[in-house]
């Protein structure tokens, strides 16, 4: 290993790197723009626009809408005077949620008896329907249990304190802050995205310009290449990281609960696999298109199966099993451990020895192809 | 192989799958020698010359370079040759200066020897005062010779030139051998290809390559006094397309070809030039008499890649 070679390969790509302006600007502002989307672009579905058709028109059944307004997911806002007008504001997409009391509410109360409210959700983003649906089935058993409860006590009867109180406490993102979650995402996805794309596109690019071949008849040596084009990345790579957390910091307000040192180490972990794979493809493709195309049968999968967007523990076992071969996962693991939990190497090692054991993998697979391609 | 001879090559061959692009050739190049490679696009060339460069791995044979075996040293022959590939080998967006720079650094200068060489290289090579420009925006043939002067910044003992006039103006092409032929006479063994046959002239040995085989070799000289060449005329005249038409299938023409304003007519024999203008009259054209002459490259090209 000749250090001034590789030096002068590092040289040269910092001089090219920041020449090329639009490139310099796209870098370094692509992550701020996706941690700003992602952290204001909630996936929670409050306050969805609803619409009422109350046959009742009683004290009870303004109770019973009073109830579903306070649960923050319904917000009532329209009134529909028949079950076409429901059907039609829904149909429309001007409402996602309906809700028809009928006219006998009130007095099958009064009677003691159970009166049947229908609520109809737009169930085409099922998530979503899914929440609102439950929400709906809560807001039915508190109103049941208060209209129970003051049955009981109009008899006269001592109301029994009977069952289980669950006391519901959430951990380390205290205020469920979406963008707490989503930041060290963001963090973990930027590092993927931009490392692979950048190492692949350096080399693809020679290899097109003919400058390859031209380095190959030079008395450089294929680990010299690598490394003096890996340094410039990795740089790029530190900046990008900080510039995160920076932002996660003073726009944000997220703090970093654990050693922000750690992080940074296991992002050079994460270089390995990043860089390699940046590689790889540039050993398989003859041109920069065709490279873009191939990093896309690692990239998409890789990022929906890592737990970036679906829970790892929801998925089916095949591909629960097929998210432990991706590296992502494991970085994912850990940057939010650090950023949220504020956990230690003595939680994180057995995922931060699998990443790199993974990384290095990959990395020695893609040099050795590299080396064969170039000599 | 003595100190003498630069390269040694021993039924070389290349295929790609079913494709033979280069078929068992035998050279020598000695020390010193302006060794032209000359053929059509495509004859196997470059292919030649990227293994000897170590870039490419050969099918068969062997290959020698400077005394080392480019299959088995390869770096050993990177550091002591110069190669100057076909096409752009320049990154746009780096200037010239940074161009020298970064391959002085590849071949370990630095500091005021690097930058004295630099000065040096660009003061002959003739990129004048463009040191700051970026080498996107060079003509082409400053572009040229940018790519010569890194080649040449290490002072390598051998360098190999691929079609390094491609695309070159006149005048700077007339530059770019003169530099060749100093180079040559300061010790440096030159490899070179062209289709430039003009050029060809410059060199003291030539082969020539059609279909991957080596079909004819020897000085300019030696080419063009070869037995299958047989006598070469030319015939002026006002209207050589209606000369040409007129001969061409003529028994005895072995070939025939426009030359600048005259045309070259191949014959096996210095006997027929009578019956050549004999048959030239009898059409009623008007052009002057044949007379033999030395024949150009391009005719000798023409005569060894005839079917036999």
């Amino acid at each position: 290993m000749n250090w001034r070679r590789a030096w002068t390969i590092a040289q040269k790509e910092y001089t090219q790197f920041f020449r090329d302006r639009r490139t310099v600007a796209a870098t370094m502002l692509m992550p701020l723009i996706q941690v700003v989307l992602y952290g204001y672009l909630s996936s929670d579905v409050r306050y969805q626009p609803t619409v009422v058709w109350d046959l009742s028109q009683s004290a009870e059944s303004r109770q019973l809408l009073e109830a579903f307004t306070n649960s923050q997911y319904f917000s009532m806002k329209y009134r529909a005077t028949s079950m076409e007008g429901v059907v039609r504001r829904i149909a429309d997409g001007e409402a996602l949620a309906g809700i028809v009391i009928p006219p006998n509410y009130a007095t099958l109360l009064h009677r003691g008896k159970t009166p049947q409210v229908m609520v109809a959700v737009d169930a085409s983003d099922a998530t979503a329907a899914r929440t609102s649906l439950s929400v709906a089935q809560a807001v039915g058993s508190s109103v049941s249990a208060k209209i129970e409860r003051k049955a009981i006590a109009a008899r006269g009867i001592p109301i029994p304190i009977v069952g289980v109180d669950i006391r519901a406490r959430a951990w380390y993102n205290t205020a469920l802050r979406q963008e707490v979650f989503i930041v060290p995402g963001v963090l973990a996805l930027v590092m993927q995205f931009t490392m692979t794309f950048l190492s692949m596109s350096t080399i693809v690019r020679e290899r097109e310009l003919g400058t390859l071949e031209q380095l190959v008849v030079s008395p450089i040596r294929s680990s010299e290449l690598m490394l003096g084009k890996m340094l410039p990345l990795m740089t790029i790579g530190y900046i990008n990281v900080t510039a995160i957390l920076l932002m996660a910091i003073f726009w944000f307000g997220v703090p970093i609960a654990g050693s922000v040192l750690l992080l940074y180490f296991t992002v050079l972990v994460f270089f390995f696999t990043t860089l390699g794979m940046g590689i790889l493809v540039s050993t398989l493709a003859k041109t920069y298109i065709q490279a873009t195309q191939l990093i896309q049968f690692f990239l998409m999968p890789s990022m929906l199966l890592s737990g970036f967007i679906f829970p790892v523990d929801a998925m089916p076992l095949p591909l629960r099993a097929l998210s432990y071969f991706v590296p992502l996962t494991y970085f994912l693991t850990i940057v939010r451990g650090i950023i949220i939990k504020g956990v230690g190497i003595n939680y994180l090692w057995p995922q931060i020895a699998l990443l790199a054991a993974l990384g290095l993998g990959v990395f020695v697979f893609a040099v050795t192809r590299f080396q064969k391609r170039i000599d | 192989m003595n100190a003498t001879t630069s390269v040694h090559v021993e039924r070389l061959g290349k295929r790609f799958g079913d494709f033979v692009a280069v078929d068992a050739i035998s050279f020598d190049i000695r020390a010193g020698e302006i060794w032209g490679f000359l053929g059509p696009n495509g004859s196997g060339k470059s292919t030649t010359i990227r293994m000897l460069c170590g870039v490419l791995e050969p099918s068969s044979g062997t290959a020698d370079v400077l005394g080392f075996d480019v299959a088995r040293d390869p770096e050993a022959v990177k550091l002591r040759i110069g190669y100057m590939s076909q096409g752009s080998t320049l990154w746009a967006d780096l200037t010239v200066q940074e161009h020298l720079r970064f391959y002085a650094g590849l071949y370990g200068m630095n500091g005021s020897e690097r930058e004295e060489r630099i000065a040096a290289w660009m003061q002959r090579i003739g990129l004048g005062d463009r040191r700051a420009q970026l080498a996107g925006t060079l003509p082409g043939g400053y572009r040229k010779r940018l790519a010569l002067a890194c080649t040449l910044l290490h002072s390598p003992q051998m360098i190999f030139l691929d079609e390094p006039t491609a695309g070159v103006d006149p005048v700077s092409r007339r530059e770019f051998w003169d530099i060749i032929v100093g180079l040559a006479d300061e010790g440096t063994t030159v490899m070179v290809t062209t289709h430039y046959l003009d050029e060809a002239e410059h060199c003291n040995q030539l082969a020539m390559i059609y279909n991957g085989k080596i079909v004819a070799r020897g000085s300019p000289e030696e080419l063009k006094h070869l037995p299958q060449i047989g006598t070469t005329v030319e015939v002026l005249s006002n209207d050589t397309v209606a000369v040409l038409d007129a001969i061409e299938h003529l028994p005895f023409v072995r070939g025939a070809g426009l030359y600048g304003s005259s045309l070259h007519i191949s014959l096996s024999d210095a006997a027929e030039i009578e019956s050549l203008n004999a048959a030239i009259a009898a059409r009623g054209l008007s052009a002057g008499a044949a007379h033999s002459v030395l024949p150009s490259l391009e005719d000798v090209f023409s005569a060894v890649v005839q079917p036999q």
